[in-house]
């Protein structure tokens, strides 16, 4: 069995969390202001399952995500100066203002790329995993990807190629019930997508995506089955999208209840693992205020970073298309 | 120096950068049994991790050799038949060819993606498997294209390829399997982006690509004892390409015929006749020629496609027209 976490663990298990929120509640803020442009996909809701993933990698281990991009990368332990400067489309960005929203990236922590086209991220999170293999490190990959994603083809075959080279990868469904506005249950032929692990041979396990500790604990599982060489394994993680699809995209259009939303806002992930850090694993409210204190002292920061960054230079349109194209 | 086909010449290009990287790896469909023949006995050398066997899914395929390659590995990957790549558009496209861009010049994706264009007589494989799709990926920026001539020219643009930073396809014609040429021995490399002047000529200029060169070469060489110089340029790589050769070229000579075994229309050739059209207007001395396939599919009755691409009757036809 694995040992339990460490209070520090459980703090930086908590921080990060407490920063994907504060980060997007000032990027949706930014945004309404115009100061980011383009897309904004938010993943408030679901930062239990995103960070009790991350935390249950190593930093040099691989993780690759999708267009709702912001919490992955922060899960993944990246710094948020650089994430937001590159919403703001700064060339201080990660990206240098090139990606943005959607394609965040920091590979200083393993994060090889978000990626904007449904379920495209599969075969690279397999593919850093071949690689591992072939390079004889312990290192594993994780792919983030959507119940919308797990009906691409590209899910079916990252899924067969891991299983038949038994691929040190971890496949973590986040299924927020909606692609975009269209209930899974219309689109999904299964109730639950982990079962479609049998058609792959490979362990299918379902958790409450709310509960940061439990998707640990899973995530943790698979990731020891994977640096074995047992291969890969595919997560579900049931969770919840607070806002719409993205920024401005739902109008009203009426495809969830409000009732739903208050339902799931009331099992609140990060109100949860607080009260379970109080009651369960001695922290104390002056503990969980001093880390909320600090991570908006965080975010506050790393828009005041991004906000004074300049934008990249007009010569970083045509840098990075080819290997001999670097910045100066 | 030694005679090799051009089928051996890609064995020898594979063999020596395994040997060399142990990073390289291949992988594709019936690549443990060489199916196609540029894989004998690399099993038994390399070993079945290295020689990778993988079930038919394209884009798969194409999207694990992306991610291999962005943590360091050397992928080649044989998509076999050229328009097998189809299923993996969106892979080379939207990851292979913007990685780099995307994520602020953070990823690499040196993979190499090998296919072979098999139509015309030999094959008579009908319309979804006859295609020269190269055109398509030189319009994506961020991918290199080569398209080799000759047995010489194969072996040292592939280990060009697979030493190269960015992602690279490379399109084999099938017909000039069998043909031979001189190799070197030592380890060559041919840079690509550079194109070659297979034959110097003062008269005319003719660009072919791929399996027209040989065609064009004979061309030239039937003019000849007429007393018409013929220029052949091959660019070898068409993405990047080597622009300067071909207007340097065509300065001298002011005509220029395009010939390319891909539709016309958005060809190579028709690209190349664009930059000469633009940059060496002033230059030229008739109208530019393009000797293209037809826009049309390619049907599967022998006596349907045996007239439809580019050969050394057309190319002579199109070079009279650019003399008239």
């Amino acid at each position: 069995m694995n040992a339990p976490l460490s209070k520090d663990q459980l703090a930086e298990m908590y921080r990060r969390m407490q920063r994907i929120r504060l980060f997007e509640d000032a990027a949706v803020d930014l945004h309404k202001r115009g100061e980011i442009p383009g897309a904004l996909h938010t993943a408030q809701g679901q930062e239990a399952e995103i960070t009790g993933a991350c935390m249950a990698l190593r930093t040099d281990d691989y993780m690759v995500g999708n267009h709702r991009s912001h919490g992955h990368t922060i899960g993944k332990g990246a710094r948020m100066r650089g994430l937001m400067a590159e919403l703001l489309a700064k060339g201080t960005g990660v990206c240098k203002g090139k990606g943005g929203s959607m394609h965040l990236a920091d590979f200083s922590v393993g994060s090889l790329g978000e990626t904007s086209i449904v379920g495209s991220g599969l075969p690279t999170a397999a593919g850093a995993a071949l690689g591992a293999k072939l390079q004889g490190s312990d290192r594993v990959s994780l792919c983030f990807f959507g119940d919308g994603a797990s009906n691409e083809g590209t899910f079916h075959e990252a899924l067969n190629m891991a299983a038949i080279w038994k691929l040190p990868v971890i496949f973590l469904c986040e299924n927020n019930g909606y692609g975009q506005t269209t209930p899974a249950a219309q689109v999904v032929a299964v109730n639950d997508i982990a079962d479609r692990a049998a058609g792959y041979a490979m362990p299918g396990v379902v958790v409450d995506g709310q509960d940061v500790l439990k998707v640990h604990a899973v995530v943790l599982e698979a990731v020891c089955r994977a640096r074995a060489g047992e291969g890969p394994s595919l997560l579900e993680a049931k969770t919840y999208r607070y806002l719409d699809h993205a920024a401005n995209m739902g109008r009203n259009l009426g495809y969830r209840s409000s009732d739903e939303i208050e339902r799931w806002r009331r099992r609140d992930p990060i109100v949860l693992f607080a009260r379970a850090l109080r009651a369960e694993h001695g922290f104390t409210g002056g503990d969980i205020e001093s880390i909320d204190a600090q991570v908006a002292r965080e975010v506050e920061d790393a828009v005041a970073f991004a906000r004074s960054s300049p934008p990249p230079a007009l010569n970083e349109a045509f840098t990075d298309v080819l290997a001999g194209t670097r910045s100066s | 120096m030694s005679k090799q086909t051009y089928l051996q010449a890609i064995q020898s290009a594979l063999r020596e950068e395994l040997q060399r990287d142990e990073r390289v790896f291949i992988m594709g469909q019936d690549v443990q049994s060489n199916l196609f023949g540029t894989t004998p006995g690399f099993v038994k050398e390399f070993g079945a991790e290295r020689i990778r066997n993988t079930p038919i899914a394209e884009a798969g395929m194409a999207g694990v050799a992306a991610g291999a390659a962005m943590v360091g590995m050397r992928p080649v990957v044989d998509f076999s038949i050229a328009p097998f790549l189809y299923p993996a558009f969106d892979q080379i496209v939207s990851t292979v060819a913007k990685s780099r861009y995307l994520y602020g010049g953070q990823a690499a994706v040196p993979v190499v993606f090998r296919s072979t264009m098999f139509y015309g007589r030999a094959a008579s494989s009908a319309a979804q498997h006859s295609d020269r799709p190269y055109s398509l990926y030189m319009h994506v920026p961020g991918l290199k294209v080569i398209v080799p001539s000759s047995a010489h020219d194969v072996k040292g643009l592939l280990k060009a390829a697979i030493r190269d930073d960015d992602p690279v396809l490379s399109f084999e014609d099938a017909s000039l399997w069998t043909t031979a040429s001189d190799v070197p021995d030592n380890d060559y490399l041919i840079p690509l982006g550079k194109a070659d002047v297979k034959r110097p000529g003062t008269d005319v200029t003719v660009v072919a690509i791929g399996a027209t060169v040989p065609m064009a070469l004979a061309a030239g060489r039937q003019l000849a004892a007429e007393g018409i110089c013929v220029e052949v340029v091959d660019p070898r790589t068409l993405a990047p390409l080597d622009r300067e050769t071909i207007l340097d070229s065509v300065r001298k000579t002011g005509r220029l015929v395009a010939v390319d075994v891909a539709w016309r229309t958005c060809s190579a050739a028709s690209e190349i006749a664009a930059t000469v059209a633009s940059e060496a207007f002033r230059n030229l001395r008739g109208p530019i020629q393009i000797v293209t396939t037809p826009d049309t599919h390619i049907p599967f009755s022998p006596v349907l496609e045996a007239d439809l691409y580019p050969n050394k009757d057309k190319i002579i036809a199109a070079i009279r027209r650019a003399l008239a």
